[in-house]
């Protein structure tokens, strides 16, 4: 066999400049056409509804963000009521981890106009932002959503981004504040104390979200997230600059900061109210603090992106979790800010002990002081998000 | 496709030499070639340049108004500029971790090829074993060993080799640390396999003629691993140059490497053309170190 292999090593280098020559002619090629723009329009992506003659929706969410029965962790009952009530049928997927993964996994299909075989999307303001921005979301019918119009809390109205409230509607919010492991460090009242307090140095965390982290220190340098220029975002960033070069805060972090917060690695951090609500059902010296300086507020919302075949399937579960008793018996299991208006009261019959938690159903006051980010153009978002992503280290 | 049809006929007709028929099997080689040069095609040459013409786009260009191609060679020495210190800090720590996984894993693989006689099933299983969990849970793992409050670092700073403060994770220690183990399999086994082929006539013949141990090591031992050697240091050191979960999740922004970098500028930043540069960078700074370390190394292998 050997032997007849063998003239092959004096072919394989004609061989090798076709080849190379075949690569040449590609990259040339490839290197002609650049990449098309991403925008897209209603008028020039029509996206057809099937509702009417298929009962079906592909709905994408995040891990552990929907109620599960306690006996049978493959039942999830709002969602189960649904589907009887409506006769649609939900293929229900956990594949949004990260805002930014999430992005790029579904980006060519939408840049190109074309079906992610996904009807409902939930996704962070930013992101949501960031896709009205390109077209890539399809209006919703204000008529199917009687339950949004009514109970939607006044404060997640409006939003920059969604001037009119016809794109995206809030699945939870939630508050990005500070919190910390009260076995390993004393109290933190504020983000100055967490950046600069010498016992908690090395053992400090902050969240990758630029808009969680740096609103937070906005906030704390006494500017608004809403409204701030370039200066004021710098003065923020340098402030985080010297915690990341004095050590001080050791990661940035997703989700992932929770264990590492249970276990004491870290002994406070920039976190989220529902994780730290559910680490204290565990450890009840885990607290979450809203620092005087306010608190940020997010949301994660359900969209309906181009090219997906049901939406009116969608508006109608989107409009079945705005009753407030099945709100009420999502928020009970997801323990974020519940948006809907009236769920309070429902909660009443749940667990009255979640119904008065302010992290979970804030009073007027609260929600005062808690601020989100301003909406940002595109070159705003990159030339921001690149010097943020140059401190936290990447 | 013929072709594949008359294999059958080459196991069936082996007494007769294939040279006596050489029109039969001259396009044989191509074909089974084919396979693998249509999914290296596909899944590499097309990407590389793919890659390669988006790290020469308009760096001004964006996400909805597209790039185009302006020939835009500049893009390197910006991506450089900005980056050099995570670049010379993937080679540094990969580097050290090679240097670690040499010292643990030429002495492992010796003993399980040469010494371990009929335990060395059991101990290559061992090595292979962390392999079939996945490369994440592995780093994970390494989270909880090396945490602040684990027995580890209680027993570094009980015998002081910590300060009362000191910590493992979220220092370059840990990250070089999660390097070696994570690579380690990739060095051991081609070691494993040359040493295991090793004619060990030739060690007695070295020792009969005076050789101390050390001698007969470096003259006999050590020459004859050389295929395993470079072969294991080149699968250890590749992948842990452009590795990123190491530093992502047992370091600090001040351990990151090139890696995280590129993960940033397409995922995050949405940087398309300084993504694909700083990817380009790193291929050809790893060609490089691969064909001077060949050239000095691989010299008399052949």
């Amino acid at each position: 066999m050997r032997r007849a292999l063998r003239p092959l090593t004096r072919r394989a280098l004609l061989t090798g400049t076709v080849g190379a020559a075949a690569l040449l002619a590609t990259g040339g090629t490839l290197a002609g056409c650049g990449i098309p723009g991403a925008q897209q329009t209603g008028a020039g992506c029509v996206s057809e509804d099937l509702s009417g003659t298929e009962k079906k929706l592909a709905f994408s969410n995040w891990p552990q963000y929907l109620d599960v029965d306690e006996d049978d962790e493959s039942k999830r009952p709002s969602l189960d009521s649904f589907v009887r009530a409506s006769g649609i049928e939900v293929t229900y997927t956990e594949d949004v981890n990260d805002n930014n993964e999430f992005f790029g996994k579904v980006q060519h299909q939408l840049s190109a106009c074309q079906s992610t075989g996904r009807d409902l999307i939930v996704l962070s303001d930013w992101m949501v932002a960031r896709m009205i921005r390109l077209g890539w979301i399809q209006q919703l019918d204000q008529a199917n959503l009687p339950n949004v119009a009514a109970n939607l809390l006044p404060s997640l109205r409006d939003r920059p981004f969604d001037v009119g409230n016809e794109l995206a509607v809030p699945w939870q919010s939630g508050f990005a504040g500070l919190a910390y492991n009260g076995r390993v460090a004393r109290e933190i009242r504020s983000v100055d104390e967490l950046l600069t307090r010498p016992d908690l140095k090395g053992r400090v965390t902050a969240l990758t979200e630029m808009s969680d982290t740096m609103g937070l220190l906005l906030l704390s340098n006494g500017h608004d997230p809403t409204d701030f220029t370039t200066a004021q975002f710098d003065d923020a960033l340098d402030k985080l600059r010297k915690a990341v070069d004095s050590g001080q805060i050791r990661r940035f972090t997703g989700n992932d900061y929770a264990p590492d917060l249970a276990r004491g690695n870290i002994a406070a951090c920039i976190g989220w109210s529902g994780d730290i609500i559910q680490l204290g059902f565990a450890d009840d010296r885990i607290r979450f603090v809203t620092p005087d300086t306010g608190v940020m507020i997010w949301s994660d919302n359900m969209v309906v992106p181009r090219k997906a075949t049901h939406k009116a399937n969608a508006e109608a579960l989107i409009d079945h979790y705005y009753d407030p008793a099945v709100a009420a018996q999502l928020a009970a299991y997801v323990n974020y800010i519940c948006p809907v208006q009236g769920a309070q009261e429902e909660m009443e019959k749940i667990d009255p002990e979640l119904a008065a938690n302010p992290l979970i159903f804030p009073d007027d006051a609260m929600l005062a002081t808690a601020r989100g980010f301003m909406a940002l153009d595109e070159q705003q978002e990159r030339a921001y998000e690149t010097r943020f992503q140059q401190v936290i280290g990447a | 496709m013929s072709a594949f049809a008359q294999l059958p006929g080459v196991a069936g007709q082996s007494t007769s030499p294939p040279a006596a028929r050489p029109g039969r099997y001259r396009l044989l080689p191509y074909l089974l070639l084919l396979p693998g040069v249509a999914w290296l095609f596909l899944f590499f040459a097309l990407p590389l340049a793919q890659l390669a013409a988006a790290s020469l786009y308009d760096p001004n260009g964006s996400l909805s108004t597209g790039y185009t191609m302006t020939w835009a060679f500049g893009n390197y020495p910006a991506a450089l500029q900005a980056y050099w210190p995570q670049f010379g800090r993937s080679f540094r720590y990969a580097g050290t971790a090679l240097v670690l996984a040499l010292l643990m894993g030429y002495p492992l693989a010796y003993v399980i090829a040469c010494k371990a006689g009929r335990w060395r099933n059991l101990l290559l299983v061992c090595v292979v074993a962390p392999m079939f969990t996945s490369f994440l849970v592995r780093t994970l793992a390494w989270k909880t060993i090396l945490s602040d409050h684990g027995w580890l670092v209680g027993l570094l700073r009980d015998v002081h080799l910590l300060g009362p403060d000191g910590r493992l994770l979220a220092t370059p220690v840990a990250v070089v640390l999660g390097l070696t183990y994570n690579f380690l399999p990739f060095l051991v086994l081609p070691l494993y396999a040359s040493l295991e082929r090793l004619d060990h006539r030739l060690v007695e013949a070295s020792r009969d003629l005076y050789a101390s141990r050390w001698q007969t090591f470096r003259r006999v031992t050590l020459p004859l691993s050389r295929p395993g050697l470079i072969a294991g240091t080149l699968l250890f050191f590749i992948p842990a140059t452009g590795d990123y979960i190491n530093a992502e999740l047992l370091g600090t922004p001040n351990e990151y490497m090139i890696g995280n970098v590129i993960d940033s500028a397409f995922l995050v930043r949405l940087d398309y053309p300084q993504g694909a540069a700083l990817s380009f960078l790193l291929i050809s700074a790893i060609l490089a170190v691969v064909f001077g370390y060949l050239r000095r190394a691989g010299e008399d292998v052949r």
